[in-house]
């Protein structure tokens, strides 16, 4: 192998690619060569670094410097200064948190904890090479050859691993009822479906560090005694898809992945099953369906998937987080995993801080850390100066918090994280426009299958639609109330049952600004139109 | 050829041997399928919260005036189809849409008509580009 002594990785996820990163990269690549560096400086393409905004970036090893928004016109002034001269280029050093930080001379006020993300922008993600070299299939070594599968399950069920997708149902547990099971064939389905707004931390472990799914899908595999696997990746994630299918692959021809799996005599392999845009199949019995070539639909629990699952079959599904997690507790064992987050809620959990922050991507924090650490310490507070106003947390299904909860901690026993979404909101936005908005979204993401749901989100709809139109009146709140614990009771999944969380969560908070619009027909930061006629029309229209 | 024809829709009906009612409500029920010929470029924008809170409504107003459609409308020329969708996991560069495969993001309603100037229709009225 070749040595050294500068690599500079370059951004190719999709939002950098989209502003020019394999243009940057060629010019690098060139730039390197005319100045005769070719045989001392490696251009590697890695994936999405999780710095939306700050693309195409690229990062100079040993150093860790990130540089931002290069352009083709700055690559020139980079090799001469910082490769050939060894000055930084500081107009273009990011200033945000990032891998390089974390990985690098590290920052005594980062609290972040890469686990999950240790290889994002580190490595390259279609090598397979890179991800053994950081330590990868060393867990599925060791579960295959020196442990029993009952001893697999009870590893990670002392772990305290707990589903990321959302529900937060013990990941050992899930396992367990599956491998008890008995069925002809057993299911292990990864779910890939990231559809929840806000969130966007599966596709970056999918682009940037793909193995670290299949490894963690062929141990839960072998605990369970599953001969095939899924992972359902929504549609819209083309680079996901072609990075995992890559992935799949390759794992395949390396005897990864397969029949006689490391010699073993263990048989499991994957595919990747595209979704085609339904939100609602990010729920696990509606994305079997899905598979199964149906509508999305979701259906009666239980029976539950590990016992009566794909096809009929025992299936384990879990998120693509939850997955990630596996290698490292098999590796590293379930006591060095309880060191890691609160008593109730272990390990690390990725947020994706949006919205009106300064520095919005996807950080890995222990569980229990703050709302404040997160929004103000990594993702840098407000931007344009304005002040925090609330967060919506894991996404509209999720619940509104205000300044009040800031110092509140990030974990089962605090604030539910849910998928990791923080949709923060500066003080210039309207929260009952936010919620008008979550509305629309669960109105046109409903199934229509059973009643609570299909109406239910349709009459919350026409009822936030009156409220932005000055149209509502203060009994209308008693309405909302009701409509919503109807449906948080009678849904048949959690989409008609979450969908007035946020609503309800909200309500006591900003009371004043419901008033105002409902009382005194004013919309207090002037977004909602509050034009009853222009909103009758467009009822009437529809 | 974009879409799922009603003469596709009956093929597989016959071939799965189920209705061909079943095979509509499964075309029907996911958002990239369709059903009726779409434009050559699809021009998706997101109206998800964390998009909707950074301005998604000017963008969509944006586009709206650059090609003389509404969301849910195709071009005369059948260039363009405009749609609102739901959340594309683009939260990080909201406001965000993508034009077929392509992503654009952190928008600006100035940013517009350059952006959708690089889909426009070829000049001699041709649907491939020429």
């Amino acid at each position: 192998m070749a040595f050294y002594r500068a690599h500079i990785l370059v951004d190719t996820g999709t939002p950098a690619v989209l502003k020019g990163a394999m243009a940057v990269r060629s010019a690098l690549v060139e730039e390197i060569k005319r100045n005769g560096l070719d045989k001392e400086i490696q251009v590697v393409e890695t994936g999405d670094l999780g710095l939306p905004g700050a693309g195409p970036a690229i990062v100079v090893y040993p150093e860790g410097v990130t540089y931002a928004n290069v352009t083709v016109a700055d690559v020139a002034e980079i090799v001469e200064e910082h490769l050939l001269k060894g000055r930084q280029v500081q107009r273009l050093v990011y200033k945000g948190q990032t891998a390089a930080v974390i990985t690098g001379a590290g920052d005594a006020r980062s609290a972040e904890m890469r686990v999950i993300l240790k290889n994002i922008g580190v490595i390259d993600p279609t090598s397979i090479e890179e991800y053994i070299a950081m330590g990868g299939y060393e867990a599925l070594a060791k579960a295959l050859t020196t442990m029993t599968p009952e001893a697999i399950v009870a590893e990670i069920k002392a772990s305290g691993l707990k589903g990321r997708g959302g529900a937060g149902f013990p990941t050992g547990l899930k396992w367990e009822f599956a491998a008890k099971a008995t069925g002809e064939i057993k299911y292990v389905v990864c779910n890939a479906d990231e559809g929840e707004p806000g969130n966007f931390k599966d596709r970056l472990i999918m682009e940037g560090d793909p193995h670290q799914i299949i490894e963690g899908m062929v141990i839960a595999a072998f605990a369970v005694g599953a001969r095939k696997g899924y992972v359902y990746i929504r549609g819209e994630y083309q680079q996901s898809v072609a990075h995992t299918e890559r992935a799949i692959a390759v794992a395949r021809e390396m005897g990864l992945l397969g029949s006689d799996i490391m010699g073993t005599g263990f048989d499991f392999d994957i595919e990747v099953f595209k979704g085609a845009g339904a939100y609602v199949c990010g729920e696990e019995t509606a994305l079997l369906e899905s598979i199964e070539g149906r509508r999305g639909e979701s259906q009666m629990k239980p029976p539950f998937p590990p016992v009566q699952g794909l096809m009929g079959q025992p299936t384990v599904i879990n998120n693509v987080e939850t997955l990630a997690n596996v290698p490292h507790i098999i590796v590293k064992g379930a006591a060095w995993y309880n060191g890691i987050g609160t008593s109730q809620t272990r390990g690390t959990k990725i947020f994706s801080p949006c919205g009106d922050v300064q520095f919005p991507g996807v950080y890995e924090v222990p569980f229990g850390t703050t709302l404040r650490e997160i929004i103000f310490g990594m993702a840098g507070g407000i931007k344009s100066g304005r002040k925090f106003k609330a967060v919506l947390i894991g996404g509209p299904a999720g619940e509104l918090v205000g300044e009040e909860s800031l110092d509140r901690r990030l974990c089962g026993e605090d604030l539910n994280p849910g998928a990791g979404a923080l949709i923060v909101l500066d003080e210039s936005k309207c929260i009952v426009d936010l919620m008008r908005n979550c509305a629309q979204f669960f109105y046109h993401e409903s199934c229509g299958q059973c009643t609570p749901c299909r109406e239910g989100t349709k009459r919350m709809l026409d009822i936030f639609n009156w409220w932005v139109a000055g149209a509502g009146s203060e009994d209308d709140i008693k309405l909302m109330d009701s409509l919503t614990s109807a449906m948080a009771t009678a849904s048949r999944c959690g989409l008609g049952q979450f969908a007035g969380v946020a609503f309800r969560s909200s309500l006591p908070l900003f009371m004043d600004e419901y008033v105002a619009h409902l009382r005194d027909k004013v919309c207090p930061n002037e977004v909602c139109s509050m034009d009853k006629v222009a909103q009758e029309v467009k009822i009437a229209s529809c | 050829m974009g879409y799922i024809s009603s003469e596709a829709m009956e093929t597989v009906a016959a071939e799965l041997g189920v209705p061909v009612s079943r095979v509509h409500g499964t075309a029907t029920f996911y958002s990239l399928f369709y059903t009726k010929p779409q434009g050559k470029y699809i021009i998706r924008l997101c109206d998800s919260p964390p998009c909707h809170i950074e301005g998604s409504k000017d963008i969509r107003d944006a586009i709206a005036k650059a090609i003389g459609v509404e969301p849910g409308e195709t071009t005369d020329d059948g260039n363009f189809t405009f749609e609102i969708v739901s959340c594309m996991g683009l939260c990080g560069v909201a406001p965000a849409v993508m034009i077929n495969d392509d992503v654009y993001g952190n928008l600006t309603p100035e940013a517009i008509p350059s952006i959708l100037g690089k889909y426009a229709a070829c000049s001699c009225g041709c649907k491939e580009g020429c």
